[in-house]
């Protein structure tokens, strides 16, 4: 009879020796990729590790190991704060704006830049398009709050011009919100339709010419054709936006808003810096930031599923 | 489509004759907007600030002059953070290009053992992550903060960056390398002899992504830099651009007294804009196939 126990190590033994083979063979190619990997351990996990502070009250003298546990009250001191449903609000309708207005325009806009038959015209547009993703965030607000200023700002010169009342756009909370997306649309609508012209030329040509002998026009072609055709791009893209439903691009934000447009201005990402960097409560701030996280997460698995049950496209 | 041009081009029918109008016109109007800050922009930095108060600027310059731009150079804070700027986007896209490429070399090779794995343990960290205060409190830890290195190298890959070049390499035909192997070349040879040379088109993409990334980033510098003498040139210009302008709005301060800051405001844009849309249309070519390459399989 033999003993089980002594085949064990000896197979453990010899996946060992394979193991080591393939890692003597594969030894440049692990040398190469080593810092990268090491650099993911140090600036991505290592922070994922940090998020234990949220259930700690954490002090950096007493680092991670000293800080005493407290469970969930950060995550009740939040949920319970007069600002939860004000900062979920704006958060969520910022990106519930931004997929409606902003997300279309690159998709409406590669599909027209698709149809241009001049190739010059074609691409004098594009290059010009582009141009305003290379501006920074800084160079984009500080035209707003310029060409907006109450001061001399041209908007407001030309209001008084025609008669109106000057308007001072940035401290009014009701103007947050268009003046976020337009300049959002500005910037990003042109290099945002690079992905979707690329998925319009992978289309089989013959499609729109057998569509011609069934006398089908330009519009129906966009339809029937075009819109289909980069259906899986548009959906992928949408999950991609989907996964951070409540979060938004907050370096912006913390140029535009101050103190009197905090009520439409405010999102989760803007109070975890002001809370947790700022003021330094960094045990709430990275609890916020967690639940955050956490639904975002959930957001684009949930997403991820049902496209692939309903369109049988998906990012995994 | 472009095949059936030719076919249809004599007999468009009136349905078509309206959507190519729409759509000619449409795509000028794109461009246009555009377009328009950036002519504005200039014209109001090069024009008399009288006029431009008065609100006469609107296309072409009025009373050309170019004392903005005077008061704008004089200024020491531009030069400093110009400079820490430059050796921010130099050291940075340096040390982004080596590690980007040492990682997406591997991941690129079919007979990499540890392909699947490791892009796995990669590819998570775009979905979760660990979020603010904790990179803030680690990058604090490791004694980063108020040093240039805090700027580098917490930004050191773009996992974005890392997919397309990846995507690249393995477009490159495998029996180069197999070719390659038989004649005794090592890895690292292989992949700066016979990869990097083909890929100078990604290459020079990812230089411009990071290049331009590191030029317009702000938020590395208010989070981790204390040190005024550290700041990047964004820095300076959210201190001009939007900071004083914000206290006047607050303040509610009467008209015609911002009469020459206006137009330095503008100047001081120009000035740290430029850099970027010079070098911008050389690389188009190149950042379009880059985007594309990334777009295929993301």
């Amino acid at each position: 009879m033999i003993d089980r126990s002594q085949i064990i190590p000896v197979e453990k033994h010899q996946r060992t020796k394979k193991w080591m083979d393939t890692l003597k063979k594969e030894k440049a190619l692990w040398l190469l990729v080593l810092p990268g990997i090491l650099w993911y351990l140090i600036f991505a996990y290592a922070p994922m590790f940090g998020l234990v502070i949220a259930f700690q009250d954490f002090s950096p003298f007493k680092g991670f190991t000293g800080s005493s546990w407290v469970g969930l009250t950060w995550f009740q001191q939040f949920f319970h704060s007069q600002f939860f449903g004000r900062l979920i609000r704006n958060t969520l309708l910022l990106n519930i704006y931004n997929i409606l207005f902003s997300f279309p325009v690159p998709i409406i806009l590669a599909l027209l830049l698709n149809e241009i038959q001049h190739s010059r015209y074609k691409k004098t547009v594009q290059t010009i398009s582009y141009l305003p993703h290379f501006v920074s965030t800084v160079v984009v607000v500080g035209m707003l709050t310029n060409f907006l200023s109450p001061v001399g700002g041209i908007v407001n010169l030309m209001i008084g011009k025609l008669g109106g009342k000057s308007i001072n756009f940035m401290i009014k909370p009701e103007w947050f919100r268009p003046l976020y997306i337009i300049s959002g649309i500005w910037q990003e609508a042109g290099w945002g339709s690079i992905i979707y012209l690329a998925a319009l030329s992978g289309i089989d040509t013959q499609l729109y010419e057998a569509s011609i002998v069934d006398g089908a026009n330009k519009w129906k072609q966009l339809w029937h054709i075009s819109i289909p055709g980069i259906l899986p791009t548009i959906i992928i893209m949408l999950i991609m936006n989907l996964g951070h439903i409540l979060s938004i691009g907050y370096e912006k934000i913390i140029l535009m808003y101050n103190t009197s447009t905090y009520e439409t201005a405010d999102v989760i990402n803007t109070y975890v810096y002001r809370r947790g960097i700022l003021s330094g409560e960094y045990s709430f701030g990275t609890a916020v930031g967690l639940f955050q996280s956490a639904i975002n997460f959930v957001f684009v698995i949930a997403a991820n599923r049902i496209s692939k049950r309903v369109t049988e496209v998906s990012l995994w | 489509m472009v095949g059936g041009i030719e076919m249809v081009k004599n007999r468009l029918s009136i349905g078509d004759r309206i959507f190519y109008i729409i759509d000619y016109i449409f795509v000028a109007l794109v461009a246009i907007v555009a377009l328009y800050p950036f002519i504005f922009i200039f014209s109001a930095s090069v024009s008399n600030s009288a006029a431009l108060g008065r609100g006469e600027i609107w296309l072409f310059p009025k009373g050309f002059n170019t004392d903005a731009y005077e008061i704008v150079l004089e200024e020491k804070a531009v030069w400093s953070s110009y400079g820490n700027t430059i050796w921010y986007v130099v050291v940075g896209t340096t040390m982004n290009m080596v590690l980007t490429t040492f990682t997406a070399y591997p991941l690129s090779r079919k007979n990499f053992s540890g392909r699947n794995k490791v892009m796995m343990f990669i590819a998570f960290t775009m979905f979760f992550s660990g979020g603010l205060v904790p990179s803030y409190l680690l990058v604090k830890k490791l004694g980063l903060i108020d040093t240039r290195w805090a700027i580098v190298i917490p930004a050191g890959i773009s996992t974005w960056n890392l997919i397309i070049m990846r995507t690249f390499f393995e477009s490159i035909p495998q029996s180069l390398h197999e070719a390659a192997t038989i004649d005794g070349c090592s890895e690292l040879r292989i992949m700066t002899r016979i990869f990097l040379p083909l890929s100078l088109p990604v290459l020079s993409v990812m230089v411009l992504f990071y290049a331009v990334a590191h030029w317009n980033s702000y938020f590395s510098a208010l989070v981790y830099l204390n040190d005024q003498k550290l700041y990047p040139l964004q820095m300076h210009l959210r201190k001009i651009l939007i900071q004083y302008n914000q206290n006047e709005m607050l303040q509610e301060l009467t008209q015609g007294r911002d009469v020459v800051g206006q137009s330095v405001r503008y100047a001081t844009i120009i000035v740290s804009t430029v850099p970027i849309l010079l070098i911008y249309p050389f690389l188009q070519k190149y950042f379009v196939k880059g985007v594309m390459v990334g777009a295929i399989k993301g």
